[in-house]
């Protein structure tokens, strides 16, 4: 422990006193552009990870939720206009990205240690799941819906009479989120029999 | 031998696809061959409830229901025609009956055997009737045959 904190004190030493060699201008561009080049290479891996293609990288998305996707209007419909796995499931906004990041490690646990990696366990753990994403979108008012679905930019008229008289008294007034009635719409339900928050 | 029996086959074959075969929903395509099935039409989404043509027709559904999800899981028509749900979307609550087993008691849910809604109420496609239909309304026949039907109801 001594040594531990005899080394600390050394490189506190180190890090706190003048460059010896090197000229304040390198190290204030240097530091700039190394941060510049440290910042792409993060932002590009983060980019990566934010693909359909790194999603289904993994046979639990591939087998399970994207095939179910592939059958819904949000995969396939007459203007070719489609959703991608992270614009619904992760925010577009760049802390609230961060802080899903930094959730999703529990993510890689479960992928290390086989939590979902049949079917079984999958359709086990299917509502827990499930229960998390309707949490996080009822808590930001779904978000990643309205990201695409704007309710003041909604022609009711276009709408069936069903759809605009619910959106006018439930969206309108703010009495329901999307999320609220449109829980399945992108991939198959849970068994609901036991879902909170369901009437 | 063998070339005879090979020139009967062939004969044959021809007199099969060139017999003048024709069915209303396959048309003239031969039996032998697969008919090209008309485009799927695009389901009314009017919301407008349809006549029943007889009283115990189950009713059409006035409305898309493309992808709805009615399995083990969930049954997506009842999330808003269920009786604790219809008063929040105004959708037609599922008949009394339905809640009936096949002895006529009563419980609390849905008939198991009236689970799979689709096995008798369907969306319509305004298309055309592939083969003539000379069904006539109960009062059609009535008004026809010339009897006094009770008071219209």
């Amino acid at each position: 422990m001594r040594a531990l904190i005899a080394l600390a004190k050394r490189y506190w030493a180190t890090v706190t006193s003048p460059s010896r060699y090197f000229s304040l201008g390198f190290l204030v561009v240097g530091g700039f552009v190394a941060g510049a080049f440290v910042w792409g290479a993060f932002n590009t891996v983060l980019e990566i990870m934010n693909t359909e293609t790194f999603c289904i990288g993994c046979h639990e998305m591939r087998e399970n939720v994207f095939v179910e996707l592939r059958r819904t209007i949000h995969y396939t419909n007459r203007s070719g206009v489609r959703a991608k796995c992270p614009d619904c499931h992760v925010p577009h906004a760049w802390t609230d990205k961060i802080a899903r990041k930094m959730q999703a490690s529990k993510e890689v646990w479960g992928k290390l240690f086989g939590t979902i990696d049949t079917r079984e366990k999958f359709v086990d753990h299917r509502l827990e799941l499930a229960e998390h994403e309707w949490a996080r979108m009822k808590a930001n008012n779904s978000l990643e819906c309205r990201n695409c679905h704007g309710a003041d930019y909604m022609d009711f008229t276009r709408q069936s009479p069903r759809a605009a008289d619910m959106h006018s008294r439930f969206l309108v007034t703010g009495d329901k989120t999307c999320i609220d009635c449109h829980k399945g719409i992108a991939h198959r339900l849970p068994n609901m029999s036991t879902a909170a928050g369901q009437p | 031998m063998r070339a005879a029996m090979l020139l009967c086959l062939f004969v044959a074959a021809n007199a099969f696809a060139q017999a003048p075969i024709t069915d209303a929903m396959r048309g003239s395509t031969p039996v032998g061959d697969t008919s090209r099935p008309p485009p799927l039409g695009n389901p009314e989404n009017k919301d407008m409830r349809r006549e029943r043509t007889y009283s115990m027709q189950p009713p059409t559904i006035p409305h898309k229901i493309d992808n709805y999800q009615v399995d083990l899981n969930t049954n997506a028509c009842l999330g808003c025609h269920s009786r604790g749900r219809a008063p929040l979307t105004q959708a037609v609550a599922v008949s009394v009956s339905h809640y009936m087993d096949r002895d006529g008691n009563f419980l609390a849910e849905i008939s198991p055997r009236r689970y799979f809604c689709e096995q008798c109420h369907v969306p319509q496609v305004d298309a055309k009737p592939l083969v003539v239909n000379r069904f006539l309304d109960v009062d059609e026949v009535i008004k026809q045959s010339g009897t006094k039907s009770s008071p219209k109801r």
